[in-house]
């Protein structure tokens, strides 16, 4: 089982939430998140002082897929997701070591 | 967990001890309140004449006019007082509320509440009698403790047409909004208890010597009534914006900057509430500068529209300083401009002709901006909501361009023997007029310097005036009220 971290523009989440959805993925969380990783941020100015916000709003979509269903969330991700320039974002990929359903006793991938 | 700042014994005396003047006071009011009684006309001889019968006629019918003269002055009247009263809350309260950070905005809201509960108390007990009784040049007197004789009769040095207790509750809610101006200066760091025990002596030791000086009977500064140096102030331009400003500027300066200050960015948590504060600020003025006219005639009229023209031309004014300097206008950029302009046009909103109004609105907004900007940063004191960038420095400058502007044509203050009128401003040819503006701002400069330190540094000594330093990272709303501001943690 592998556990798919993806921090993308905050516009791009309807679209990837249907990207996945159709290709059967069919459990996610949706954290709203901050963060920059080359992407410059922007300067506000409140009663003539100057803000410089360098902690952009993201959204960070987590979901734990089985082995070969990660890959094909991956290209959707991708593509629903890509703009093309910088800020579009991250994915990143973990082994999860179980997974468990709270409401009857499933373990591992029966329970994803 | 929040500590209590006064020990609960001392609270008891000080509940018991209110509850005791309460009672001392209630029965001195209800007996020595004075109600003139209306003048009756009756007819006297058993077999009235024509001539008698048509008297009597024309002597009614002149009450029934000065009854309605007197009904529609003090109805607007009534209506400005709440106008004035809807400033402070939620007007500034909000506009306040929105430029701290979120953990603050109950703590700054609470500081504007705060006046309109302790300052009428303090109004009704003796603050009235000092600001318009009865004294001397710079000060009334106890003449109307716990409002006595302040009833339903007018009184004529102030009114003729509406109940010297209108006349009352109307000022208070100056007397309100004044001292709740300076807590932008220390927003974030000042203890509550030293706040309420620092405002409330300000407003009997600053605000009721100056109100008495430019508006009460006798006053130095009264132009209306004859004082040595009559400064004009329709609304309260020296009163309320040149006291509250310069106080606050001196506040910012003892207090300190807040921790971080200038490096870490405060900007404001909520630009919405802060606009909603200022549009309720510009209609509540209405009221402020319109009411002012103490009538429903015309002249509330003038004022009225002065008014408006130097909100509109003062947010113009800040707003295209603003777009040339930084490239865009910004929404907190145009209703701080709005702000800046009823300031500077509270002095002279009776007096000036709507042109004028333009031309003092736009200069406000524009010399405001710079303060704000320019000046603040180019000294760096922590004026944290711009008191005085706004209120000391256009209400300075609004006093000045009225001294200007002041028209007879609009407002013919200055009579002398057999109805003879004088020219106001220096446009109009009343050069002098510039100097009684000048000795009224810098008395409002000078006792707003010396009141403030004076006050501040016994406060400091008795209370302590800065929360701690884990406190003011804590955030007022936590360590002074025991609050959040918006509880919005996802627990269904």
């Amino acid at each position: 089982m592998i556990k798919v971290e993806a921090v993308i523009q905050t516009s791009k989440l309807d679209a990837v939430k249907d990207a996945l959805h159709e290709i059967g993925v069919e459990g996610m969380t949706v954290l709203e998140a901050r963060g920059h990783g080359r992407q410059k941020g922007h300067t506000e100015v409140y009663r003539g002082r100057e803000y410089t916000v360098d902690l952009i709003p993201k959204i960070k979509l987590e979901m734990v897929l089985a082995d070969d269903m990660a890959e094909k969330a991956i290209e959707a991700i991708k593509s629903a997701a890509r703009t093309g320039k910088i800020g579009d974002g991250k994915i990143f990929l973990t082994k999860v070591a179980d997974a468990i359903r709270i409401r009857n006793d499933d373990r591992g991938e029966s329970a994803l | 967990m929040t500590k209590t700042l006064i020990p609960r014994a001392a609270r008891l005396r000080g509940g018991l001890a209110f509850l005791f003047l309460l009672c001392f006071g209630f029965p001195l009011t209800l007996s020595a309140q004075s109600q003139a009684p209306a003048p009756k006309a009756e007819s006297q001889s058993a077999e009235p004449t024509a001539r008698e019968t048509q008297n009597a006629r024309v002597t009614a019918l002149e009450l029934q006019v000065a009854d309605a003269k007197s009904s529609a002055d003090n109805a607007w009247m009534l209506i400005s007082a709440a106008l004035v009263l809807l400033m402070t809350g939620p007007g500034l309260a909000l506009f306040y509320g929105g430029l701290v950070r979120k953990k603050n905005v109950l703590g700054t809201m609470m500081q504007s509440f705060a006046m309109m509960g302790i300052v009428t108390v303090v109004w009704a007990i003796f603050g009235y009698s000092l600001a318009f009784g009865p004294g001397n040049a710079f000060i009334g007197g106890f003449h109307h403790l716990f409002l006595r004789g302040v009833g339903l009769a007018p009184d004529p040095a102030y009114s003729t047409t509406i109940p010297v207790e209108t006349f009352m509750v109307y000022q208070l809610m100056f007397a309100i909004i004044t001292p709740a101006l300076i807590t932008g200066a220390f927003a974030e760091r000042m203890k509550f208890g030293a706040m309420l025990l620092f405002l409330v002596l300000w407003s009997i030791f600053v605000y009721d010597p100056m109100a008495h000086m430019v508006w009460g009977k006798g006053g130095l500064l009264n132009a209306s009534l004859g004082g040595a140096f009559p400064t004009l102030d329709f609304a309260g331009g020296t009163v309320v914006h040149v006291t509250s400003g310069v106080s606050a500027l001196v506040c910012a300066l003892y207090l300190g900057k807040r921790l971080g200050y200038p490096k870490i960015p405060m900007p404001p948590h909520s630009v919405v509430l802060s606009f909603i504060g200022a549009c309720l600020l510009w209609v509540g003025w209405f009221g402020f500068n319109a009411g002012s006219a103490l009538g429903s005639g015309s002249l509330a009229t003038s004022a009225f529209v002065a008014t408006h023209f130097g909100a509109a031309a003062a947010a113009i004014g800040w707003s295209l300083a603003e777009w040339i300097r930084n490239g865009k206008p910004s929404a907190l950029g145009a209703i701080s401009g709005c702000v800046a302009g009823l300031v500077a046009i509270t002095p002279a909103a009776g007096f000036v002709s709507p042109m004028s109004a333009l031309i003092i609105g736009f200069i406000a907004g524009v010399f405001c901006y710079w303060m704000v900007t320019a000046v603040k940063s180019r000294f760096g004191y922590d004026d944290s909501l711009d008191a005085f960038g706004v209120h000391g420095a256009g209400g300075t400058i609004g006093a000045l361009l009225t001294g200007v502007f002041a028209s007879s044509i609009i407002n013919p203050i200055f009579k002398g023997a057999g109805g003879k009128v004088f020219p106001s401003g220096l446009i109009e040819g009343n050069a002098h007029q510039m100097l009684n503006q000048l000795v009224g701002i810098a008395i409002a400069w000078v006792l707003a310097i010396v009141g403030t330190l004076v006050l501040l540094f016994i406060v400091d000594k008795i209370v302590g005036l800065r929360v701690s330093s884990d406190h003011e990272v804590q955030g007022l709303d936590l360590s002074q009220h025991g609050e959040e501001g918006y509880y919005w943690e996802t627990s269904a």
